[in-house]
């Protein structure tokens, strides 16, 4: 077993930056995500990290500088948040479209206005259809470990795709946690350098971003597609090796008290750590409630989902981001189309809870159960709500 | 003497081609002449990042490609970032020995719209970062691609189709942005003009970016007879006409040291350039006379700089 150590989740994350070995990170300074390029430029300034660092004047080209080293072959890394990720996301379309493996923690945040630092999930909803693998996580540890799965899943052969992790700005950024730290030797063997398909390099002259014709589009779009969705075992696979060398398991669906549960809550990111406790106090009253988190967010575990998701009656999906005009928070939409095609599905009510950073406390989430419980039983079809909202 | 050199000895430069035959530009397109001159100046140990464009577009419909050497395009506004990254990348890839050794040279390469509009930030901070790269723009004075927008790179007076000639404005209303002065300004070791109408230059210049340590930043102007409505078989005496009118003067800034390239102690009329040109058709006598008046004064200024420098 490893270290445990008392860190910052921020720093914990920067030290997995610099266990995996990156060669060239590239980011600009945005709260929540500041404590991570601060300290991995620490690294780097102090010989810990022998990477490129390159302090860039935007994150539109921070994530274009990675795109052009992670061409050349080197293992590239960026962060951002909220506005930087809105600037970013022209790129993020082509940095999966052109099949380059970057790893990027988003902290996330906000997206303007109001002008707001503090948490939701509305900057990752915004490039939702990116074509990245997009991970949440539910805790600090979690962070730290994704970032060695994030590696060793998007550089397979087979995948090639960049992956998000979404870590939620200051709730998890900012506070101390004990992280169990892994010994080098076994994060080498674990994650060898990257050995790319093809790199840009004269020897081998490859043309890399040639534009497409309607005629060939659409294939280029299906290939995408297919490839995104067939990632799912090697992604299953990777976190299967990674919980035997550790002990740490992680599912593309997790589930805690799930398997008698009538009403499930829904959740992505560090929402589940609190919704247990919740669940843990609505058991104690005998209620038959439990709860599902969402970890793969992309490509969406169908599969998975339905199997959990079709035992029970009710579904309370607690979005951390709003589809303004349409038909509530992303979250339950998805969740709602997915099951759409069974014959018997359970009902799904939705609140967007905990937008900037607002907290969402256990009793919170006995509210939103007893409350949805309430509308279902009535017929509410609707079916969301801005949860909490004063006035 | 240098003039005929200038002229014929073209035919001493390699035969080999790195930018391939059978791309789709235009017809007297002289911005694929200049891309295939800093092609064959370049060599094999290259690796080019080029931004959405006339260039990108004419060479890289999928599943073809006009490049024989490494080729990347990733999106309009962000070459000189991409290129950045490719240096980064290559080059600690060989500190950490994972690649060997070698003299690579990294390209970023974009329009007149990608590098003095929307690249401009993206370029600003490459030239600052000092990557070892050569930033070159291809300047045909618009959006061509689109179809003939004006940009900041569109000479005063010309019509286009966003400045467009018409009874209360004649044209393009803005004085040219000088990029070379922009580029000189974050202190890289070197910064050329060129023009394809002049190879022997053209290509000496780009050998002398690539020799060079640190960012480069080379400005070449491209005669675009679409855009310019100009014929074809005129593009190598317009861009000869665009040096000797004083329009696009010939010149290097090296470590801030002015020098100019092709001095000529009596420039041509401007007229003789314009008349060539349907996008200055509509400019009256009077216009034509200010607008020189302009260049002789930008002219006599850059050889002043360029006197001091000696």
């Amino acid at each position: 077993m490893g270290k445990r150590v008392g860190m910052e989740v921020s720093i914990a994350a920067a030290e997995a930056v610099k266990q995996a070995n990156v060669d060239v990170i590239s980011a600009y300074p945005i709260t929540p995500q500041t404590h991570i390029v601060e300290h991995l430029s620490e690294l780097v300034a102090n010989g810990e990290l022998d990477a490129d660092f390159v302090p860039v004047e935007s994150e539109h080209t921070a994530l274009s500088v990675c795109m052009g080293s992670e061409a050349t072959g080197a293992r590239s890394f960026t962060c951002t948040s909220s506005q930087g990720l809105a600037l970013m996301s022209e790129l993020t379309y082509i940095t999966s479209a052109l099949r380059l493996p970057i790893v990027m923690i988003l902290a996330n945040r906000t997206l303007s206005a109001p002008l707001s630092i503090w948490n939701d999930h509305s900057d990752v909803m915004s490039i939702r259809d990116c074509g990245w693998i997009q991970i949440f996580a539910e805790n600090g540890q979690e962070v730290y470990d994704q970032v060695f799965c994030a590696y060793k899943m998007a550089e397979k052969r087979e995948v090639l795709f960049p992956v998000i992790i979404n870590m939620d700005g200051f709730i998890l950024s900012h506070v101390i946690e004990p992280i169990e730290m892994i010994d080098q030797e076994k994060i080498d063997a674990f994650l060898p350098p990257y050995d790319p398909l093809y790199r840009l390099h004269p020897d081998h002259p490859v043309t890399m971003g040639a534009f497409a014709l309607p005629s060939i589009f659409a294939e280029t779009k299906q290939a995408h597609e297919v490839a995104l969705r067939a990632s799912v075992p090697h992604i299953v696979d990777t976190w299967k090796a990674f919980g035997e060398m550790t002990g740490r398991h992680y599912t593309p669906i997790e589930t805690y008290q799930a398997e008698d549960a009538e009403t499930l809550l829904i959740t992505m990111g560090s929402f589940g750590e609190t919704a247990s406790v919740a669940v843990d106090m609505m058991r104690r009253e005998g209620r038959p409630v439990g709860l599902m988190k969402i970890r793969l967010w992309r490509p969406f575990p169908f599969e998975d989902f339905r199997k959990v998701a079709l035992r029970a009656k009710n579904l309370v999906v607690i979005d951390r981001a709003v589809s303004l005009g349409g038909p509530g928070g992303p979250v339950a939409s998805e969740i709602k189309a997915t099951l759409f095609g069974e014959d018997q599905r359970p009902r799904v009510y939705d609140f967007v809870a905990g937008i900037s950073g607002r907290d969402v406390s256990p009793s919170d989430y006995v509210k939103m159960v007893d409350k949805a419980e309430i509308e279902i039983e009535e017929g509410n079809k609707e079916g969301f709500e801005i949860y909490g909202v004063r006035g | 003497m240098t003039e005929t050199l200038n002229v014929f000895a073209v035919r001493t430069l390699t035969q080999k081609e790195y930018f391939a035959p059978g791309h789709r530009a235009c017809q007297g397109c002289a911005e694929a002449l200049a891309v295939r001159l800093i092609a064959k100046a370049l060599g094999r140990n290259v690796v080019i990042a080029s931004a959405t464009g006339c260039m990108e577009i004419v060479s890289s419909p999928f599943p073809f490609t006009s490049w024989r050497v490494p080729w990347f395009h990733v999106a309009f506004e962000n070459t000189a970032a991409v290129a950045s990254g490719i240096e980064s990348g290559l080059r600690i890839l060989m500190q950490k020995g994972r690649i060997p050794q070698k003299k690579i040279v990294t390209i970023g390469m974009a329009g007149d719209g990608g590098t003095a509009d929307i690249g401009l930030q993206a370029l600003s901070g490459a030239l600052e970062r000092g990557h070892d790269m050569i930033y070159i723009c291809t300047d045909n004075e618009a959006y061509m691609n689109t179809g003939i927008q004006r940009s900041s790179s569109t000479p005063f007076g010309a019509a286009t189709t966003t400045s467009p000639a018409g009874k209360v404005k004649m044209g393009q209303m803005t004085w040219k942005k000088n990029m070379a002065a922009i580029a000189a300004a974050h202190n890289i070791p070197y910064v050329a003009t060129a023009c394809p109408s002049y190879p022997i230059d053209l290509v000496q210049k780009v050998k002398k970016a690539a020799a060079i340590e640190g960012p480069a930043y080379l400005h070449i102007l491209s005669v675009c007879p679409t855009g310019w409505r100009s014929t074809p078989e005129n593009s190598i005496k317009l861009g000869r006409l665009a040096v000797e009118t004083g329009v696009f003067p010939l010149y290097e800034i090296e470590r801030g040291q002015y020098r100019l390239n092709i001095d000529f102690p009596k420039l041509r009329l401007l007229k003789e350039y314009t008349k060539l040109q349907g996008r200055f058709r509509h400019l009256s006598d009077e216009m034509l006379q200010e607008i020189e008046k302009r260049v002789h004064q930008e002219y006599e200024q850059l050889k002043a700089r360029a006197g001091k420098g000696a």
